[in-house]
């Protein structure tokens, strides 16, 4: 069969569908929406079920962008994803409300297994419902009690679709003549609702001897700390602060790890190959560029670990509550401090996180900002320049300048996004009033198989995603970097050979001149020399230029392409060789070129400049326009000029 | 007496008479809000806007742009 997963958001419906599927599930795409499409597959008795995981709605009729695609695809018999059964998700806790949803879906006849969720919270809330007396209500549909999150119920629901006939249930209707509204009509939508409810309550009545008002008083006791006007934002504070502590300690061992084992590989792999362009190719191009990806899983892992816990818990509702009176005049929603602190692992997941945001404008906003907080690829280029620049000493005695200069390096590129958001607030128009009604789940123990598995989507979203144009620039920019215009490449290193001081090095520094020297005459190194014009007012010169160009594969590519241009080693970590090296580099007149000044304005124009095609693609897939990644890409790369000329000639 | 959602204090019981009409009052419906329905005002974020309310069963935050839209008594 092929099932629709249906249900307001915060039933455990996501549950469900992990008991249901596991491992065994995958993301995909609806035809013509953005909205990721979650499906998965599952046997019961060796018959095959596919089932869809639709995204969390309160009503058929789409209320934001990515809940259109339930209207759309339901609406439709002959649409390509339309089920031959729906499992609605409902909380038995909050039925009411929950059954608003399936009764619209009970009139457009679908076959329909009723999930009655969260019943053991239900039971202890005093509502417990009568299935048979609600089963009558509902003509046809199955109805089964499960408390998902403990994993009760599975196989009560695996035995309710074992035995569903979706072409043997009665059609039956809750609205008598029903028809279904354009998505537009919305004075009729209310209509419909009211008339719902008004039957829904009747029904409610006799089903479940309810209790009004009854809060869960537990859930109460502990908001009244979380959303305190003083103690909230301190303990929000200093959740972000352990989150971002814990990413750093724990990811640095694997990074190092997958960094070198990487750098291994591709020299080994240099070693035993043939030589040729073809193997150059792979061990120069190929492996780099896959290692310059899973390099960041662990931060990525990670951050979305500590997220998913949060969101789990409930807490990350609070945080929306107690933010968005604060981002409100920026442009912004509370909404979006989820996509702004993904965007301090990668860009990447944290624009696609804007999609809850209801309001186009918001979101947009949310998405053109996003980029501008410091990622986890910027890291590597921040260390390497501070190490050059900027002299390991204490300053009162206890702060460390280096690191002080890190942090000064993030709040730069966070307070940027919160100044543009606000200016872009100005500017865009919104096509429709901006609005916040969230519900807020009651605090729970997070389930660590939902949480592991979301884990996994956003890690695989991460290397798919960003990793076929990361890997696409890389082989690009190698062929770039390898091949120059006729033979201009032999002539420089024939003369080079020639030059009395290279019989002098030993065999590695000569392969190292080598690699420069071919470097700085590939169409790379031209390109590089050209836009030297452009940059040298901002204080750097073509071998940074160089740099810069290769950075679009992604920022952390700088340090790698600085390496090859002073032919020395990449050791992946501190790089002591070209921090030595980068502090004794001298112009024709003797001065330094990496000095505080051009080491600060590249610091800046790294904090600023729209460097990622990856994110860019994203943009562009997230917008359906290429009007904005164009957009980003120019202010950006304006303010990071600006920015940069600024600090150079302040520090100059 | 009738007022509006976002005049009521904290910690105060009301039921809602009616909804003003806007773009929202559908979503706001399917939200749980319709007229009949009492609820409870369970408290205000820093800087007082948005508030937080129990609907009977579930708790619900809206900003008070929102809350002006619901008349309650």
């Amino acid at each position: 069969m092929n099932i629709a997963l249906l249900g307001n958001p915060n039933t455990g419906k996501s549950t469900v569908f992990n008991l249901l599927t596991g491992m065994r599930q995958h993301v995909g795409n609806f035809p013509g929406v953005t909205v990721d499409k979650k499906v998965g597959d599952f046997d019961i008795n060796n018959q095959q079920h596919i089932i869809t995981d639709f995204p969390g709605t309160y009503s058929l009729y789409p209320r934001s962008k990515d809940e259109e695609v339930v209207y759309k695809v339901l609406s439709d018999k002959n649409h390509p994803d339309f089920p031959d059964t729906a499992i609605v998700v409902v909380d038995a806790s909050n039925l009411e409300r929950n059954l608003l949803l399936f009764t619209q879906i009970y009139d457009l006849q679908i076959p329909t297994i009723l999930v009655l969720n969260m019943s053991d919270i239900a039971f202890k809330k005093g509502k417990k419902a009568d299935i048979q007396r609600l089963e009558q209500e509902f003509p046809g549909v199955t109805i089964v009690e499960m408390s998902a999150r403990v994993g009760l119920g599975v196989d009560r629901l695996k035995e309710a679709i074992e035995n569903f006939n979706p072409s043997l249930t009665v059609k039956s209707n809750f609205t008598p003549d029903f028809q279904l509204l354009p998505m537009e009509d919305l004075e009729n939508q209310s209509v419909e609702a009211e008339m719902r409810f008004f039957k829904i309550r009747l029904i409610v009545a006799k089903v479940i001897a309810q209790k009004e008002l009854l809060n869960d008083t537990k859930s109460n006791k502990i908001d009244r700390i979380l959303v305190h006007p003083i103690l909230g934002y301190l303990i929000f504070t200093l959740v972000l602060f352990i989150l971002f502590q814990f990413i750093y300690v724990f990811a640095a061992l694997p990074m190092d790890l997958i960094d070198g084992s990487f750098s291994t590989l591709s020299s080994w792999m240099h070693e035993s190959l043939p030589k040729g362009y073809f193997f150059d190719l792979i061990t120069q191009g190929i492996i780099p560029g896959i290692g310059g990806i899973v390099v960041f899983v662990p931060q990525i892992a990670l951050l979305f670990f500590f997220l998913s816990i949060l969101e789990e818990s409930g807490y990350l509702a609070r945080v929306v509550f107690i933010m968005d009176r604060i981002m409100r005049p920026l442009g912004l929603n509370g909404k979006s401090v989820v996509p702004l602190l993904s965007s301090v692992a990668c860009a990447i997941p944290g624009i696609m996180a804007a999609r809850t945001i209801s309001s186009r404008k918001e979101r947009l906003i949310t998405i053109l900002v996003a980029p501008l907080m410091s990622c986890s690829a910027r890291i590597p280029v921040y260390t390497l320049l501070i190490a050059v620049v900027i002299p390991s000493k204490m300053i009162f005695g206890f702060i460390n300048l280096q690191g002080l200069i890190l942090f000064a390096l993030y709040a730069l590129g966070l307070v940027s996004a919160l100044i543009m958001s606000t200016v872009m607030n100005l500017f865009i128009k919104a096509k429709e009033k901006s609005f916040l009604l969230l519900e807020m789940p009651s605090y729970k123990m997070p389930r660590w198989g939902n949480i592991g598995l979301n884990v996994l989507e956003k890690v695989k979203v991460f290397v798919l995603e960003a990793g076929k144009i990361i890997l696409a620039i890389s082989i690009l920019l190698w062929f770039l970097a390898t091949f120059g215009p006729s033979n201009r490449m032999e002539i420089a290193v024939e003369k080079l050979k020639n030059e009395v001081s290279f019989s002098q090095l030993n065999s590695e520094e000569q392969s190292h001149k080598i690699s420069s020297e071919q470097l700085a005459n590939s169409y790379i190194g031209i390109i590089g020399k050209g836009i030297e014009p452009v940059i040298r007012p901002i204080g750097f010169d073509w071998k940074i230029g160089i740099s810069l160009i290769t950075s679009f594969a992604a920022r952390e590519v700088f340090v790698g392409s600085l390496a090859t241009i002073y032919a020395v080693n990449d050791d992946g970590e501190e790089n002591k060789t070209l921090v030595d090296r980068l502090k004794n580099e001298k112009r024709a007149d003797g001065s330094k070129i990496y000095s505080l000044a051009t080491g600060v304005s590249l610091m800046v124009f790294y904090v600023y400049a729209m460097q990622c095609m990856a994110t860019l693609a994203v943009v562009k897939r997230e917008t359906k326009s290429w009007k904005w990644p164009i957009f980003q890409l120019v202010f950006m790369g304006i303010f990071a000029y600006l920015g940069s000329l600024v600090a150079f000639n302040i520090f100059n | 007496m009738d007022t509006k959602l976002s005049l009521v204090s904290l910690g105060e019981t009301v039921t809602i008479s009616s909804l003003l009409d806007s773009s929202l009052k559908p979503k706001l419906m399917e939200m749980g809000l319709v007229a009949g329905k009492k609820l409870k005002v369970l408290f205000r974020a820093p800087f007082g806007d948005p508030i937080a309310i129990d609907l009977g069963g579930y708790v619900l935050s809206l900003r008070l742009d929102e809350a002006k839209l619901i008349n309650v008594s």
